[in-house]
């Protein structure tokens, strides 16, 4: 019996597993439900991995914090309904309760974030503060050589291969524990090797750490809870990887619709399914995965859409000869699946239910019919998270970051690898990113590498044929369906819209607290829209941390400088 | 229609107002907008509405415009996200406590109603103030709304007046009752120059230079402040023309979130953040709120006030057949409708309501240091 923890929901006493995410236990608890939306809709989460900040909860009195990216804890007081909604009625923040100031997060010396890394062995010595005229507390200092922004596959191949070369290494990653969303939860047995090798590179990790800004050459700011901390650097790998492409059609609010790859992390957070109806659907090679890992634990998978044609994806397997690793991620799901209906060229096109999702309507262009299900989990693909990248100025083309044989950026020093420089998977993440580790660190890319990287691009370029979106998806959304589900806005209102900008300037539509990173490729894909300007925060972040000391003169030759920014 | 024709050329808050103004006068109106309505300096602004006394004719230009505002309200669709919060000049110590009285004797002389709080009746009537602040001037007729929203209801009002809006055309000059874009002069019987910081690169020799400012807007804390809140020494950062400075200025925002500002800097059109203004900035603010440090910051972003030497907006003719309504640095959402109106009478040849003497573009000014 693994350990049990003991917290409250509205007051309520709950328990939950030691080592579940809050939005697992929530989850488990019969919580499909943890918001209300600006519009005073029922919301549940979506991605499960922190980026649509549809999970947002009070957590001991601070509102607006992602359940998806906590850890459950003992005596936790969780406020799920957090109703951003202003006005007398919303319960909003204690207003001027200073008798109870440990709502906010503490600021106090409790918390020596950083001191990990305190050990004069590490890479980043931890310089004296500077006195600003306000009593501060220390704020860190990390140094290094290299440092990299991610730990799925290709951050840790990258740190892996940096810091054996001798390089000192930083690597950064915002949850917890590193593996990235791929090697989240019960990582297989070559993900364990790698995370083994990380620990003995001398790779330094710095977990839970979020990029706010890169306000000055060679230097990042970056948020540790409620602290800042500052990492000067040499070279930069960026392997910030990917999230799911979400399509808006009619009923893809409701509590129980989740991402497809959004019920996967769900399931790794420790969120049980175990005699639920699920309808996997969308696209993508994730699909299928997302179904056996739902059978595997419980569910009763009621069927699988996959919106691609059966066409593109016999030429698709036909092709996988010549990418002969794949073909082990396809393995054994048939078997596990034996019994679910799988049906290519087939689309959601309504969820329905009143306050949570009870079933959905499909069709497969000619016919059409109805699953019944509790959770519908929806995915499109993935696309690369590119918000560090662009704010470095590193360019892209068609959505993915442009790199040199080396994955060296645009910018000088800026190396990138994994899903951002094209979506193909993780041997793909570990082949850049031990190219760009390599690259990073001054050495040459022995010659196997380099073909290794090239026949892994090929394998990318594929898979985007394969699973390519068809043209009735932009059309499943209604006027009234919504678009932005932060601030609540419909397709409807976009209807004279010329440009993200616009659109978020007239509309609010990309304005809250995802800051577009849902309705963002969404709208490219529906209305063809250029992302918006990057500009820090990258993420919302305590005003503290944006408060924090002045940049640093950069180091001769640092790379990264900030690109500009407008609007 | 029988007015004459008129061109106006952006569609900010100023450029808007005026077109509407001039399209319910019956001009038949053109608005050539180089992007969409509010992408400039009004898409930036905090969109406060506020009566300012750094000059008798600030005070006239400023109470008349939020009457105008004032009386609209009632009609104004959600999207303006309207607030009649009031202002709160914060007093910091005893000195600023004598402003403040000063401050009130000036606007009760002139018909505003005003308030004086001390430090304990501050407290309450804003217990996320920090202690020991010497007391406010409150202006409970004071108001926030939301600028880009403001831009296009008077566009829709022109619209209905038989107004064009032409949105991604770009002037590329103007003159006499003619203004050019894609590459052909267009005539008409009066061309007004409304846009904002750019004005001085259509008409060379306005005393227009870009103001950069940085906001920096929190997620959504409702009840966390009633008023706008603005430090009494903020005409002190107004007022200073060379050097970078800040202001500690907060809104609350119908949605619950905090607007905060302010950030002055003579940059030219860098649109960059600034990161250690923004973090001074940010402590700035945090010195009289000391919470909002732990509210979650949702973006930045920056701007640009068209300033004027003289800190008074450019409303009138500069030759004829050419007119100005623009340099109205960080009131010009506040003072879009007087200043519409000023426009409209005196292109129209009508004696305005205020003396339009201090306003004239051609008058003798500082010259920018």
């Amino acid at each position: 019996m693994p350990e049990r923890v003991r917290f409250t929901i509205d007051g309520q006493p709950a328990e939950a597993g030691a080592g579940e995410s809050l939005l697992a236990a929530l989850w488990n608890a019969g919580r499909l439900a943890v918001r209300s939306s600006v519009g005073g809709e029922a919301r549940g989460p979506l991605c499960g991995m922190g980026a649509c900040f549809e999970c947002r909860v009070t957590i001991d009195g601070e509102p607006h914090r992602r359940a998806c990216l906590e850890r459950v804890r003992e005596g936790m007081v969780v406020i799920p309904r957090a109703s951003d909604r202003p006005g007398p009625e919303g319960p909003a923040i204690e207003t001027a309760d200073r008798a109870s100031a440990s709502r906010w997060p503490s600021r106090g010396p409790e918390r020596p974030i950083g001191a990990e890394i305190a050990d004069p062995s590490a890479p980043g010595a931890i310089e004296a503060p500077r006195d600003d005229g306000r009593a501060r507390e220390p704020e860190p200092r990390l140094m290094t050589d290299v440092v990299v922004i991610g730990a799925g596959p290709a951050g840790i191949a990258a740190a892996v291969h940096a810091a054996e070369a001798g390089a000192r290494t930083l690597l950064l990653d915002e949850q917890a524990r590193p593996g990235g969303q791929v090697w989240r939860g019960d990582p297989p047995r070559a993900a364990r090797a790698w995370l083994d090798r990380l620990e003995r590179s001398g790779a330094q990790v710095l977990a839970g750490a979020t990029v706010v800004d890169a306000p000055a050459p060679g230097e990042l700011l970056v948020a540790r809870g409620d602290r800042p901390v500052r990492v000067r650097f040499e070279r930069l790998v960026l392997a910030t990887g990917a999230r799911e492409l979400f399509l808006p059609f009619p009923g893809w609010t409701l509590p129980g619709v989740v991402g497809a790859g959004g019920a996967q992390a769900l399931l790794k957070a420790g969120a049980r399914f175990d005699g639920r109806r699920v309808v996997v659907a969308g696209s993508g090679p994730l699909l299928l995965a997302v179904a056996a890992a739902l059978r595997r634990n419980g569910a009763r998978v009621v069927g699988v859409a996959e919106q691609a044609s059966l066409a593109r994806l016999a030429a698709f397997g036909a092709s996988l000869w010549r990418a002969p690793r794949k073909l082990f991620e396809g393995v054994g799901y048939g078997a596990a699946l034996a019994a679910v209906p799988y049906r290519t060229g087939a689309w959601v096109q309504e969820a329905r239910g009143k306050g949570a999702v009870d079933g959905v309507r499909v069709t497969d262009g000619r016919r059409e019919w109805h699953w019944a299900c509790d959770v519908l989990a929806c995915g499109f693909g993935l696309v690369p998270s590119l918000e560090l990248p662009r704010l470095l100025g590193c360019a892209t083309s068609a959505g993915a970051v442009l790199v040199d044989a080396a994955q060296q950026t645009s910018v000088g020093g800026v190396f990138a690898a994994g899903e951002i420089v094209g979506i193909g998977g993780a041997s793909q993440a570990l082949a850049t990113g031990a190219v760009a580790g390599l690259a990073a660190a001054g050495r040459a890319v022995p010659e196997r590498l380099a073909a290794r990287r090239v026949a892994e691009a090929g394998f990318a370029a594929r898979l985007v044929r394969a699973f390519a979106l068809r043209p009735e998806l932009r059309d499943l959304a209604r006027p009234e369906t919504l678009v932005c589900r932060c601030e609540d806005v419909p397709l409807g209102h976009l209807a004279a819209m010329a440009s993200a900008r616009e659109a978020k300037l007239h509309t609010r539509a990309g304005m809250g607290a995802c800051q577009g990173r849902v309705c963002g490729p969404a709208l490219a894909v529906l209305r063809g829209f250029a992302p918006d300007t990057v500009r820090p925060p990258l993420v919302p972040v305590p005003a503290a941390i944006l408060e924090s000391e002045d940049a640093l003169t950069a180091p001769a030759g640092a790379a990264g400088g900030p690109a500009p920014r407008t609007g | 229609m029988s007015g004459p024709s008129v061109i106006v050329v952006g569609a900010g808050a100023v450029g808007a107002a005026c077109a509407e103004a001039l399209a319910e006068e019956g001009c038949r109106v053109t608005v050539l907008e180089s992007a969409f309505p509010g992408a400039g300096a009004t898409g930036a602004a905090m969109g406060h509405l506020v009566v300012m006394d750094d000059s008798e004719a600030q005070f006239a230009l400023t109470s008349w415009s939020r009457r105008l505002w004032a009386e609209r309200a009632a009609s104004f669709p959600p999207a303006m996200e309207d607030v009649a919060c009031g202002t709160l000049w914060v007093a910091e110590g005893d000195e600023e406590m004598a402003h403040v009285r000063k401050k009130a004797a000036f606007y009760s002389e002139r018909g505003e109603p005003v308030e004086v709080l001390d430090g304990a009746t501050l407290r309450e009537a804003e217990p996320r103030l920090r202690e020991g602040l010497a007391g406010a001037l409150r202006v409970p007729g004071d108001r926030v709304l939301y600028p880009p929203a403001a831009a296009r209801l008077f566009l829709d009002r022109a619209r209905g007046h038989g107004a064009e809006v032409r949105t991604e055309t770009r002037v590329e000059a103007v003159g006499s009752g003619r203004a050019r874009f894609g590459g052909r002069w267009v005539e008409a019987d009066a061309v007004v120059n409304a846009a904002g910081a750019f004005a001085p690169r259509l008409v060379p020799g306005l005393p227009v230079v870009p103001r950069k400012g940085h906001l920096v807007i929190t997620d959504r804390y409702p009840g966390f402040l009633r008023h706008q809140v603005i430090e009494l020494a903020y005409l002190k950062s107004a007022h200073t023309l060379t050097r970078e400075s800040v202001a500690f200025n907060v809104q609350p925002r119908k949605t619950g979130q905090l607007l905060v500002g302010s950030s002055r800097e003579l940059v030219g059109f860098d649109p960059a953040i600034n990161p250690s203004l923004c973090a001074r900035m940010l402590r700035h603010a945090a010195s009289y709120l000391p919470d909002l440090t732990h509210l979650r910051a949702l973006r930045t972003w920056t701007g640009f006030r068209p300033a004027t030497p003289d800190s008074l907006p450019l409303v009138g003719m500069w030759e004829p057949g050419l007119w100005i309504a623009a340099g109205h640095e960080g009131l010009g959402v506040t003072t879009a409708p007087g200043t519409a109106r000023l426009l409209a009478d005196l292109l129209l040849g009508r004696t305005p309501p205020i003396d339009p003497a201090p306003f004239d573009p051609r008058r003798g000014m500082p010259v920018h240091a």
